[in-house]
């Protein structure tokens, strides 16, 4: 972490002069940046996967790995040695292209999601207008590389791990992107730099806390976290879509698996939580911490929920989530009508009150499916 | 354009994480859908009633120990309960209240195993399952104290108990049931009113009473379905009559109601041991029984109440000195046969909380 601080703060003393967008910046950002997000995200997915699993372990009252190195630290490690030294099995009814391609597509997206995310105010790769885009397309991508795995692995259980991904991620992207475009109302831009910049005054958690729960929820959904994890559903698909795959190929679905999680808590910490922005602490320091924080609930969630059906997914996103991120985006636009410059702060008790009445509201309105929703 | 679909098998097993063993169902799915089902059993047949009729007498308790693993206690239960009963032996006092508190505290271990991994099929990672065990590993512990083994107790003999418990052992016991109780009421609280929870199971998997009657289920299965009949009270054995406990029965049969007669039938557990261990008399643990014993020629049925439903030993005696027939009535196999009309238009994942519900155990269905 010390050589990614350096390298950050240099580039960010070097920048001062010009503006981090593109195009402008000296030829060396773009390598400094390419690998400091590599490094960024291979060392943020050791240790998620780290977080997870000792977390997992203490909720269920167990240790979890503590044997490999200082309390367990190198288990991912360990385990990403023995993964890489199995066999490659590739099955015989495979669509052999397709299947070897898949597990690229899945991981990709996950290092180009970091081009956009700022570490310090101008420290990123590009700093996109349309960031916040970006950020949602890519997270599609990885949908598609799941379902080519799926297909082409010509096994029942992972064809239906598929099918339930891409339903559920059709189907979460809408409450994902109204809960965006709520922020991006009151930011005004859809760069995630200038997003966390906006949220000096106060995170815009507290301004929207109805939209950081849709985007938390929806983002469990979208990127198969537990209670929405059907697409691997251990207990019913033993794998879900990645039953057939072994060795290196193995490995990048579960890289791009703690990836997307990644990601996801990312793009909260940054667009609800602040980002970067904190006090004491640097500034990428503040982002890990606010990273690993929203990747906890998200642990926490997974050790201690039972999973939902397809149709209760499906009903939850189109009955549940859905009227409430309209609602919730229609509120906000008439906050920003009435105060363009910026919301007052005394409205925090207001948007607190709508989020619980409309919460409270929309679960008496809607039964999460008490036996058989058709779909 | 009008896209075509068909139907496919999806073979469930044997070896699947949410089978319980090696249990094989082959699933006609349209998507999600369950159109068909069609259960395979006999992966894990072993021969067990052939065998028996190779052993001594005494010989055969422990291969009722391998039936239904999770709960060795009741099995060895049922089956000296047929043999005395065949030979006539009565037992002494204290024999009894063993046998009863040996009972009561393995249907609490066996029904922490059924709710965690019931649990762990509807999803939740883990967890419950593992706190479960937590819970069972007090119990485990309390056997291993009495005949020093954790999973096939061989512990019943014919006459008594093996051996009388040890000093410590009623002092951790009436420790024990305190903590558990809580820990029980702990997870209720957790789990009882857990949204998704009810989502899953409210509803789902429903067997009807008449269907329960009729497949002769039995256990937790039946109950669930609103039949008050649990053989402590219908047909008390041992020594029930002398306790006081409610039977928890379910109203509409749905995998919710099964899963909350276990749970309540926990209590009831405690509830019983709690007052057997206030009544346990002194004395020997073992009437004057012969190792080899020769019951006289005649057929003899003891069923018990087990955790998974009426364990059932059909004893025939020809005079010699191993059963001449033991017809084993494995609950688990009876409430299997239900399994289709139950599972026929849920969803996949469904099947797998249905199939769950059940609680099952491999090694008694395919003996």
């Amino acid at each position: 972490m010390a050589i990614l601080d350096a390298g950050i703060a240099g580039a960010v003393r070097q920048m001062e002069a010009v503006p981090p967008d593109w195009p402008g910046n000296p030829w060396w950002h773009w390598l400094v940046f390419t690998v400091a997000i590599i490094v960024f995200v291979l060392v943020m997915v050791i240790i998620v996967i780290y977080v997870e699993r000792r977390a997992i372990g203490w909720f269920a009252a167990r240790l979890g790995p503590n044997r490999t190195g200082p309390f367990g630290v190198l288990q991912a490690i360990a385990d990403a040695i023995k993964v890489l030294l199995k066999e490659n099995i590739t099955p015989a009814s495979a669509d052999k292209i397709v299947y070897w391609l898949a597990p690229a597509v899945v991981f990709a997206p996950v290092i180009m999601t970091f081009a956009v995310v700022p570490f310090q105010d101008g420290a990123l790769l590009a700093d996109l207008n349309v960031g916040l885009i970006f950020v949602v397309a890519l997270g599609s991508i990885s949908t598609i590389g799941v379902f080519m795995a799926g297909w082409s692995s010509g096994n029942k259980y992972s064809m239906l791990g598929a099918m339930r991904m891409v339903a559920a991620v059709v189907s979460y992207e809408i409450p994902v992107i109204l809960a965006l475009a709520g922020v991006v109302m009151l930011t005004g831009s859809l760069s995630l730099n200038d997003i966390v910049i906006a949220q000096e005054r106060v995170p815009f958690i507290v301004l929207q806390p109805l939209g950081f729960l849709l985007l938390f929820i929806g983002g469990c959904a979208e990127i198969n976290r537990s209670p929405f994890d059907l697409m691997e559903a251990d207990s019913e698909l033993t794998a879900g879509f990645h039953t057939e795959y072994s060795g290196m190929k193995f490995a990048m679905f579960y890289l791009g698996e703690y990836g997307e999680a990644l990601v996801m808590s990312t793009l909260i910490a940054t667009v609800f939580l602040g980002g970067w922005q904190g006090p004491v602490l640097p500034p990428w320091l503040w982002l890990i911490v606010k990273i690993i924080a929203v990747f906890f609930v998200m642990v926490w969630t997974r050790s201690t929920l039972p999973r939902v059906r397809i149709d209760q997914l499906m009903a939850l996103a189109w009955k549940f989530l859905f009227p409430l991120a309209l609602v919730n985006l229609f509120v906000l636009a008439l906050e920003t009508l009435a105060w363009p410059e910026a919301l007052p702060l005394y409205i925090i008790p207001v948007n607190l009150a709508v989020t619980g009445v409309l919460i409270l509201l929309g679960s008496r309105l809607y039964k999460l499916g008490w036996g058989r929703v058709e779909v | 354009m009008e896209l075509r679909t068909e139907p496919f098998v999806l073979n469930i097993g044997p070896v699947h994480p949410s089978t319980h063993g090696v249990f094989r169902m082959r699933a006609t799915l349209d998507g999600e859908v369950v159109l068909d089902l069609e259960p395979v059993f006999g992966y894990l047949h072993r021969g067990v009633e052939k065998l028996a009729e190779e052993r001594t007498w005494s010989g055969v308790i422990p291969l009722t120990d391998r039936l239904d693993y999770v709960a060795s206690m009741t099995n060895n239960l049922a089956y000296v309960l047929a043999v005395e009963k065949l030979a006539g032996i009565a037992i002494p006092e204290r024999a009894e209240y063993l046998r009863v508190i040996m009972s009561e505290l393995q249907r609490i271990a066996a029904h922490l195993v059924s709710v965690g991994s019931f649990l762990n099929d509807c999803g939740a990672y883990f967890t419950p399952f593992l706190y479960m065990y937590r819970e069972r590993e007090n119990i485990v512990d309390l056997f291993d104290m009495v005949c020093g083994q954790r999973l096939l107790y061989n512990y019943m003999r014919i006459g008594g108990v093996s051996q009388d418990v040890p000093e410590e052992f009623v002092p951790a016991l009436r420790l024990i049931i305190p903590r558990l109780r809580s820990r029980i009421e702990e997870y209720e609280w957790l789990l009882k009113e857990n949204e998704i929870l009810l989502a899953r199971t409210k509803g789902v998997g429903i067997l009807p009473r008449e269907l329960a009657v009729n497949i002769g289920a039995s256990g937790p299965v039946l109950r669930g379905s609103g039949v008050k009949w649990d053989i402590r009270k219908a047909d008390p054995y041992s020594i029930y009559d002398r306790f006081e406990f409610d039977i928890p029965t379910g109203e509409v049969g749905d995998c919710y109601d099964r899963y909350r007669v276990r749970a309540e039938e926990m209590k009831q557990s405690l509830r019983i041991v709690a007052q057997a261990v206030e009544q346990l008399p002194e004395g020997p643990v073992r009437a004057d029984v012969p190792h080899l014993i020769r019951p006289p020629v005649g057929e003899a049925y003891g069923h018990i109440e087990a955790p998974t439903g009426e364990v059932g030993f059909y004893v025939v005696s020809d005079g010699s000195i191993a059963p001449y027939r033991c017809h084993i009535r494995a609950p688990s196999l009876m409430n299997l046969t239900a399994l289709k009309d139950m599972m026929v238009g849920w969803k996949m994942q469904d099947l797998i909380v249905i199939f769950g519900s059940f609680a099952i155990t491999m090694g008694e269905v395919d003996r």
